[in-house]
């Protein structure tokens, strides 16, 4: 049935489809497994308040990733926007003034990266790897290492407008969603993002083809900064509090986000709405597994399992015919090649 | 850099001799002389056959004609109008209708058929939107009529990692095409193909020059180059050594100065 065969090869193609298809089963698994959480409401009201900074942060590595480049120093920016913000709030009771410099703050040293990646020649996982120490231990410098409580900021409009609640709903997931909708639109539709593509794919025919590759790629970093910085204003004004280690912990999960989503190592390709379904799926196996009685020290096995899992399965779409040559390869070597049909 | 200004109107009819012209250009990378003092120009209807050995700088002067790399020292001529060296990239070639077709690596292997026409020069909406529709649609139709297709379910969509070398090299010469480029640089475009598609590339080098167009043809193959061109020009070793009118030599004349270069080039190597 060949004709169906292309219908079906046509919706593994759709966007994001089959690790979305993913998510839902997790949801649909933690459901039979743990009902009295996963049928509440709540949980959900919960991962849409957690997931906002992760999933921000993972769309701006989608669109360097898909450049070819990586961005380690997020962390740090994250950091350091939050200090910024946090110091305004705190010891100046300038919350817009504070809101504006955090996100400038974090776009500067974003637009920095680049230049040390495209202009001075530096690769970016050592450049970004040098600034994630630098952006962090200014930070550090800055605040002199306190932390600072922000209790009663949740009475400011600041607060009200990025991550007040709607009913139940946080805010922030739409602040998030609306966000990655403009990403996917400025990744998928505008020639920033196309040139995006271009160079992740192969820098040289870019470069034939007229892309200004060092402007595109400083830009791209400018942007990581932004997003890393507004993440920032969430994940602050959501814990209403700083400390300068902020950020530190969404490193590793930012990245797993992305690669879930199955953006490739490789640069070229990319999938903003993969990258969403990988920030919910990174955010409820750890609550899932805790309420479903598991002890919390599977939560980085499980995901570990999930990730490779959807590596594995991106593969095996992106290129089914390579993925059937090596299956082949390896029936032919265990001796059950016969009936094969070619 | 300073946003590209709109297509100039570039057809006013007799208004210049050459379409494009180098005067004593060079191109150093670090300590390797690529090109020196290179005077070189294409008429306004004229197709000339650029040939050489490897490592002769054709790739190299086409690259500076192109806009991809800037001359270390000379002047660069566009209708007869000198360019500012320092204004001139594919892009600022690509508004004085100027296109190539690289050797290799002028498509990418993950992007559709339809991005890798329009890259660089993308159609797009008011707002700044890429039109996906319309490229996709033009796309669709070039592949058509595009040198190396057989028609099996190639389309706009497909990645140009699905493609063959012969489709690679015919969506180049089809991009290029599309342009409508006054000047075509051809940087070996038969290597991929298929006998019958060679056929093809040099009916369409000839169409070129009906259509009133200028082409700069680089080719290994001294019969090919000999059929089509009007002129054909030597590099050896980063230096222009011969320049030839159609029907000053026969192709086993032109064959035996070839090898003459190659060898001579042997002895000064010894």
């Amino acid at each position: 049935m060949p004709g169906r065969e292309s219908s079906c090869a046509r919706l593994l193609r759709v966007e994001g489809l089959p690790i979305t298809a993913v998510l839902l089963i997790l949801v649909a698994l933690f459901m039979l497994i743990a009902p009295e959480v996963f049928l509440s409401y709540r949980i959900y009201m919960s991962f849409l308040a957690n997931v906002p900074p992760l999933l921000v942060l993972a769309a701006g590595l989608t669109l360097l990733i898909a450049a070819g480049e990586i961005d380690l120093s997020f962390p740090s920016i994250v950091a350091l926007s939050g200090w910024v913000l946090a110091y305004f709030i705190h010891d100046l009771h300038a919350p817009w003034l504070g809101l504006v410099l955090a996100l400038a703050a974090g776009t500067f040293v974003g637009w920095l990266n680049g230049i040390l990646v495209a202009r001075v020649g530096i690769p970016s996982i050592i450049a970004t790897l040098a600034t994630q120490f630098l952006w962090g231990g200014l930070t550090t410098v800055f605040s002199q290492g306190l932390s600072y409580s922000l209790a009663d900021i949740d009475e400011l409009f600041v607060w009200t407008l990025f991550v007040g609640r709607i009913g139940p709903l946080p805010v922030q997931c739409l602040w998030a969603l609306g966000l990655t909708v403009c990403l996917w639109f400025v990744l998928n539709r505008r020639r920033f993002g196309e040139h995006l593509l271009f160079i992740g794919d192969n820098v040289k025919v870019a470069e034939i083809v007229g892309v200004n590759t060092r402007r595109e790629k400083t830009r791209a970093f400018a942007l990581m900064g932004f997003l890393a910085a507004f993440a920032s204003v969430l994940l602050t004004l959501e814990n209403q509090n700083f400390f300068n280690t902020q950020g530190a912990g969404y490193l590793l999960e930012v990245m797993a986000a992305v690669f879930i989503g199955g953006t490739s190592v490789f640069g070229g390709r990319a999938s903003l709405v993969g990258t969403v379904a990988g920030s919910f799926i990174i955010i409820m196996v750890e609550a899932g597994i805790v309420a479903t009685g598991l002890q919390g020290f599977w939560v980085r096995a499980v995901v570990g399992v999930v990730f490779l899992a959807a590596v594995v399965g991106h593969l095996l779409i992106q290129g089914p015919e390579k993925a059937r040559t090596r299956l082949r390869s390896l029936r032919g070597r265990f001796g059950l090649n016969q009936g094969d049909r070619t | 850099m300073p946003p590209s200004p709109p297509a100039a109107p570039v057809h006013e009819p007799d208004s210049f001799r050459h379409i494009v012209r180098l005067e004593r250009v060079d191109m150093t990378f670090g300590r390797v002389q690529a090109l020196s003092q290179i005077d070189f120009e294409v008429g306004r209807n004229e197709i000339v056959g650029l040939i050489g050995d490897n490592g002769a700088g054709k790739s190299t002067l086409i690259k500076i004609i192109s806009g991809v790399l800037r001359p270390t020292a000379g002047t660069v001529w566009v209708r007869d109008k000198r360019v500012d060296p320092s204004g001139y990239s594919v892009r600022r070639a690509h508004d004085l209708r100027i296109e190539t077709v690289h050797q290799a690596q002028s498509l990418a292997e993950k992007q559709p058929l339809w991005r890798n026409l329009f890259v660089g020069r993308q159609i797009v909406g008011r707002f700044g939107f890429i039109d996906v529709k319309q490229e996709k649609a033009i796309a669709d139709q070039l592949l058509r009529q595009a040198i190396g297709f057989r028609g099996h379910g190639i389309t706009a969509e497909s990645t140009v990692s699905d493609l063959s070398g012969g489709e690679r090299q015919g969506i180049a010469i089809a991009r290029a095409m599309h342009f409508r480029a006054d000047l075509i640089v051809l940087d070996e475009p038969t290597t991929a193909l298929a006998v019958s598609e060679v056929r093809k590339v040099l009916a369409f080098i000839e169409g070129v020059k009906t259509a009133g167009r200028a082409c700069i043809y680089i080719e290994h193959n001294l019969a090919h180059v000999h059929e089509v061109a009007d002129r054909l020009v030597i590099l050896d070793r980063g230096r222009v050594v011969r320049d030839i009118k159609q029907g000053e030599m026969t192709l086993a004349e032109l064959t035996s100065q070839m090898v003459a270069l190659h060898e001579e080039r042997g002895d000064a190597r010894a």
